[in-house]
């Protein structure tokens, strides 16, 4: 019986999601008394074996051209395969856009029960259950899954990645790959950004900045701090941002380690989607922005004034 | 063209997050309830457009609840829809749900089938996946944009840190977010006319559940804000190094 953990990548990059999952799943595995074994179905230039030091003792590559671009319908087939080969009673996910897709299906095709988001490894003194965030993150539900096979995917940041020592056995397999019904014809990434989802500090900014031309020191900030940046709901409504950066209630949920927010007014629905962030820092020239009641840290002031002043500072200790 | 819209219900964004019965179920006291906001803004609106630009479209909704939302579905239908069914069921097991709208899809044979990408109370991203599954279609998950060229859609998704474009031919199942449409508001016309469109109500098909809510919790509140005076950022600096250890 094993833990089996799905290896996302992307251009040949195993992401950083899956780290977090490799490190949770092989906890799981070490809970359950059974092993920890993880699957990749892309071309990957990381060494594969070194993986072994997150937990997993056997990595099954699954090698075909018609796996190059994520289709959630080909992937599951195979996954499903792998993971009767593997006699996994867990499939672990990253709850991220490749996760998202495929964790569904697999779970109405196994009939495993899913758990969608989980933050908290599960609870297995008295069945199986696992914490996941309801309520866009005002809250927490416990959900018990009652299936012999269970599937877990894994909110990203919430899971603390873990390095030890080992390396895992790769082994090729051979399974039935079908031709995918979706083809990707064209990718556009925006080159050397860090992806929203995956960042550990994200610096934020909202109609108090009063227009796109003031985003230069949000820029500014966000790199001595090798941060992603977002914004909130108005400011990609208004195309002062595109809308991939809209964080909130109906944008991105997000869990950095630091969200620093800048001439956002703290509104329920923005806090929806960045109030699992570990530190918040706030930065409006109102006292009573509502923000302040959510934060962590924070300066009342003028952002056009605080903020060159704390990349300065910032500058300063990163040396 | 015929399209299917997934319709769920949701509490109002504002609404007080607070759980009764020794935590296991969510509080409705005083709740204001709306179609969860990607359905209604994204997946329902573009089957609008569609609609608009091929007026011989059918849009049918589908709603796995009780009789609590039907005022919902109405609403639904005064945006756009021409006629709407609800699969009478009070589960919020996604496995559960999403068999009984696979089953209301398979009777409808549809081209095209739409769900928002998540729900804002559940969270579960799920549904839409599981239809496809249940009925072996494609599944694009997270689509931005949408355009339909014959049997061909062109759609656009998310991937970290860009996004895809990606050919497929109908039937496929798609879950909408923010690009794909601008939201609207229902005209009086759109009202009046809802009060007349079908809404079915079908009793669900047996399917398992395959998961339940042990209980709910709320996040343990924050300590409260530490304020660093605006000319004093080099302190603001140190605390989040030395103390919250965040840089
Ligand atoms: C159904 C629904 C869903 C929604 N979903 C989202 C969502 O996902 N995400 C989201 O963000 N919003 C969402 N909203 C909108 C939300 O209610 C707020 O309207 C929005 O978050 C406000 O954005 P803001 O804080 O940038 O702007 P404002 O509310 O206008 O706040 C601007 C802030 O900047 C401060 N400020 C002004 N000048 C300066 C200065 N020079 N220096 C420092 N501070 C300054 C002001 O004091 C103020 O607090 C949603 C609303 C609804 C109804
Ligand atoms: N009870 C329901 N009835 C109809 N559609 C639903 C229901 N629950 C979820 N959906 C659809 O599935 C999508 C994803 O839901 P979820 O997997 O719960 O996050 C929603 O945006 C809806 O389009």
């Amino acid at each position: 019986m094993s833990v089996l953990i799905f290896i996302d990548a992307a251009e040949g990059q195993v992401k950083k999601a899956s780290y977090e999952a490799l490190t949770y799943g092989a906890k799981i595995a070490e809970q359950l008394g059974v092993t920890a074994e993880g699957v990749v179905l892309s071309n990957v230039s990381e060494d594969l074996a070194s993986l072994g030091k997150y937990g997993v003792k056997k990595i099954y590559q699954v090698s075909n051209d018609a796996l190059d671009h994520m289709d959630a319908q080909v992937y599951t087939k195979v996954i499903a395969q792998v993971a009767e080969a593997s006699a996994a009673t867990v499939i672990v996910f990253s709850n991220n856009v490749d996760g998202k897709a495929i964790a569904p299906r697999l779970s109405a095709r196994m009939k495993a029960g899913l758990v969608a988001g989980a933050v908290a490894l599960p609870d297995t003194s008295n069945g199986f259950t696992v914490k996941k965030n309801v309520f866009s993150g005002k809250a927490f539900a416990n959900i018990s899954v009652a299936t012999p096979i269970k599937v877990i995917s894994l909110s990203p940041n919430a899971y603390k990645i873990e390095a030890g020592e080992g390396t895992a056995e790769v082994v090729p397999f051979t399974a039935t790959v079908d031709t995918p019904k979706v083809k990707v014809t064209n990718v556009t990434k925006a080159s050397g950004e860090i992806p929203l989802t995956e960042a550990e500090i994200v610096v934020s900014a909202g109609r108090g900045l009063k227009g796109p031309e003031n985003w230069g020191m949000v820029e500014d900030l966000a790199k001595v701090l090798h941060a992603a940046t977002a914004c909130s709901r108005p400011v990609a409504d208004a195309h002062w941002r595109p809308h991939n950066e809209h964080v909130g209630q109906t944008g991105y949920a997000i869990a950095p380690n630091l969200y620093i927010a800048i001439g956002i007014s703290g509104a329920i629905q923005h806090l929806a989607g960045v109030n699992r962030s570990k530190v918040i820092v706030v930065i409006n020239k109102d006292p009573e922005a509502p923000f302040f009641k959510a934060a962590d840290y924070g300066i009342v002031g003028d952002a056009f004034d605080v903020v060159p002043k704390l990349t300065e500072a910032i500058k300063k200790i990163k040396g | 063209m015929k399209i299917l819209v997934c319709i769920s219900k949701t509490p109002d964004t504002t609404a007080k997050i607070a759980f009764t019965d020794n935590n296991t179920k969510f509080d409705v006291n005083g709740v204001q309830w709306i179609i969860n906001p990607y359905d209604e803004w994204y997946a329902l609106v573009k089957a609008i457009e569609l609609k608009e630009a091929d007026p011989s479209t059918v849009i049918h909704l589908v709603n796995a609840g009780g009789a609590d939302a039907d005022p919902i579905i109405r609403k639904a239908l005064a945006l756009g829809g021409d006629e709407a069914i609800r699969v009478n069921t009070d589960s919020h097991d996604s496995f559960y749900i999403a068999s009984q709208l696979a089953e209301v899809a398979k009777q409808g044979s549809y081209d095209l089938i739409f769900t928002g990408k998540e729900t804002i109370d559940y969270n579960g991203s799920s549904i839409g996946g599981m239809i496809a599954e249940l009925m072996d279609l494609p599944y694009v998950s997270l689509a931005t944009k949408f355009e339909l060229s014959g049997t061909k859609a062109t759609v656009t998704r998310e991937i970290e840190g860009g996004e895809e474009v990606c050919e497929v031919e109908l039937p496929v199942v798609v879950s909408a977010q923010k690009g794909m449409a601008e939201a609207r508001i229902p005209n009086m016309r759109g009202i009046m006319a809802a009060r007349t469109k079908p809404l079915k109500v079908v009793e669900p098909v047996a399917a398992d559940s395959l998961t339940t809510v042990a209980g709910f919790g709320l996040p343990p509140a924050k300590a409260g804000v530490k304020l660093v005076d605006a000319e004093n950022v080099d302190e603001l600096v140190r605390l989040l190094h030395e103390e919250a250890k965040a840089i």
